[in-house]
């Protein structure tokens, strides 16, 4: 069990702002941290790593990482952290990386088995493709055989296919080492194939914690499909009105009635939705 | 000519590379842990660091060899102390003049390891220390190794600096002979007593010498940039 009581003054985007969080995570669970940017996930991160300094309490099980007294350095703490940039160590081969971390010769020759980068050991880091990189970063962090599992978009530089990949392999080292995986996720599917718990932040707050589920299906009453869009345009055409929307990497046109436009503005984050009837799938 | 090379002295030469080894270690072995915490801080006290840390590049060295000779004079505390510890005489001798480089030649020895660690990546020497390494390993072999070229300007540019010094080792340590007589001091003294030959050979001999060990460097660097 982690038991987390922070609080820590930050500099967001929009000036000051005040991380104010209190979670508890089960042991071997798996959580998908979302939410704006700048809205502290990273920095929550970076608090349970001991790289930044915070007000109030972390205990891990037994162990203490923060209290008034002081807190535990990043060393001591028995954590693996996968960066976004993967921060490999440039000077090292992609074993000496794992073996830098602790000389355990066995387990790194399985994780970079299951990673299928044993091919890929004697290479350099700047040799290596994004997906590949990052692998590595991921084998690494479980070389010290950590308790917890700190990830932080540690999939939003890499192309879709890697992502699966990856996706998978994280997965599967989640319950081979029954860590406590705690990722920070912009991408509604991967939270939905990974996490079993999510928790969004805003402003240094959590404002929602439960299930992907429920957190991530947008549909309300008796709307079946729904998406995330933001309004690019409005455009009026004779005596309707038009919507310009950015849903994913696709342009779509939705009708919208002089009542509707009144309360819309271009820039807002809008969520399009339809009944379903009888929906057509195309392959 | 010919003669005149064979019966040159290079005893000079001899002294300036050994001078320069030696401060350029002990620069070395004092800077790195300055540079490092310069480039990891955020602390008020570094600006003033830094700007302590540059002034040798600025002041006169007539102004960095008056203080020095004044401060390491067997009637200041520092030459006392030296003197009846050690029974070291710190001016016109040889320690002297290594002490006096290591402040002449400092701020080329902190500044390109400063740059060179604040060039790096923060967050792959915090994934060292996640991995439960220390600061002076992270430091050894993770910051050091990614830095090579920084590191190799630092170490260059200091020794061509102190072999190239003349003013500050001119007062704190004169022109003794085999002892405080460095290239540059020669060549000075050669064109006072107007040997111009003599003077020619030495200078000729420092500007090839000079411009080898930049050039090796900036060749070094190059290819280490373009691997």
């Amino acid at each position: 069990m982690i038991d987390i009581n922070i609080t820590k003054k930050l500099f967001g985007s929009d000036g000051k702002m005040d991380l104010d969080i209190n979670i508890n995570i089960e042991k071997g669970s798996f959580i998908a941290l979302a939410g704006d940017s700048g809205s502290g996930k990273t920095t929550l991160l970076r608090i349970l790593a001991g790289l930044e300094e915070a007000n109030g309490s972390i205990k891990v099980g037994n162990e203490v990482y923060l209290n008034a007294n002081g807190s535990l350095k990043p060393q001591k703490r028995g954590i693996g952290f996968v960066f976004q940039d993967y921060a490999l160590f440039e000077n090292m081969t992609v074993e000496q990386n794992l073996l830098f971390v602790k000389k355990d010769i066995n387990l790194a020759s399985h994780l970079l088995e299951v990673t299928e980068l044993t091919e890929l050991k004697n290479r350099l880091p700047k040799t290596l493709s994004g997906g590949q990189k990052q692998r590595v970063s991921l084998c690494r962090a479980l070389m010290n055989k950590p308790k917890i599992l700190l990830m932080d978009e540690p999939l939003s530089a890499l192309d879709p296919t890697m992502r699966l990949k990856l996706q998978n392999e994280i997965l599967s080292f989640h319950k081979e080492f029954n860590l406590t995986t705690i990722m920070v996720s912009h991408d509604p599917s991967e939270i939905y194939r990974l996490a079993k718990r999510v928790v969004v932040l805003k402003n240094g707050k959590i404002i929602n914690d439960d299930t992907p589920k429920n957190v991530l299906l947008k549909t309300k009453g008796s709307a079946k499909f729904a998406f995330d869009g933001e309004l690019l345009e409005i455009v009026k055409v004779d005596v309707i009105n038009v919507a310009i929307i950015s849903i994913g990497q696709q342009l779509v046109e939705v009708v919208v009635s002089n009542e509707e436009v009144k309360n819309l503005k271009v820039g807002q984050k809008i969520s399009v939705s339809t009944k379903a009837f009888s929906p057509t799938i195309q392959i | 000519m010919f003669e005149v090379i064979s019966n040159l002295d290079f005893t000079p030469f001899l002294l300036s590379f050994k001078l320069a080894s030696i401060t350029t270690f002990i620069l070395f072995v004092f800077s790195l842990p300055l540079a490092w915490f310069l480039s990891q801080t955020n602390s008020k006290i570094k600006p003033f660091l830094e700007a302590l840390t540059a002034l040798p590049i600025v002041l006169p060295p007539s102004v960095l060899g008056f203080y020095i000779l004044i401060a390491l004079s067997q009637n200041s505390p520092i030459g006392m102390f030296f003197e009846n510890l050690f029974g070291v005489q710190l001016v016109f001798s040889f320690t002297g003049i290594i002490v006096a480089s290591c402040f002449y030649s400092l701020p080329f020895m902190v500044q390109p390891l400063q740059s060179g660690f604040e060039s790096l990546n923060k967050n792959m020497l915090e994934a060292s220390y996640i991995s439960g390494k220390s600061k002076i390993q992270t430091v050894l072999k993770v910051a050091l190794p990614n830095i090579k070229p920084s590191l190799l300007t630092a170490i260059i540019v200091t020794f061509a600096h102190t072999v190239g010094e003349f003013g500050v080792v001119l007062m704190v340590g004169g022109s003794i002979p085999e002892e405080t007589k460095v290239a540059s001091v020669a060549i000075y003294e050669m064109v006072e007593i107007m040997d111009y030959s003599t003077a020619h050979i030495y200078s000729a001999i420092m500007v090839i010498i000079s411009f080898l060990v930049l050039l090796g460097v900036y060749i070094f660097n190059g290819r280490l940039l373009s691997k």
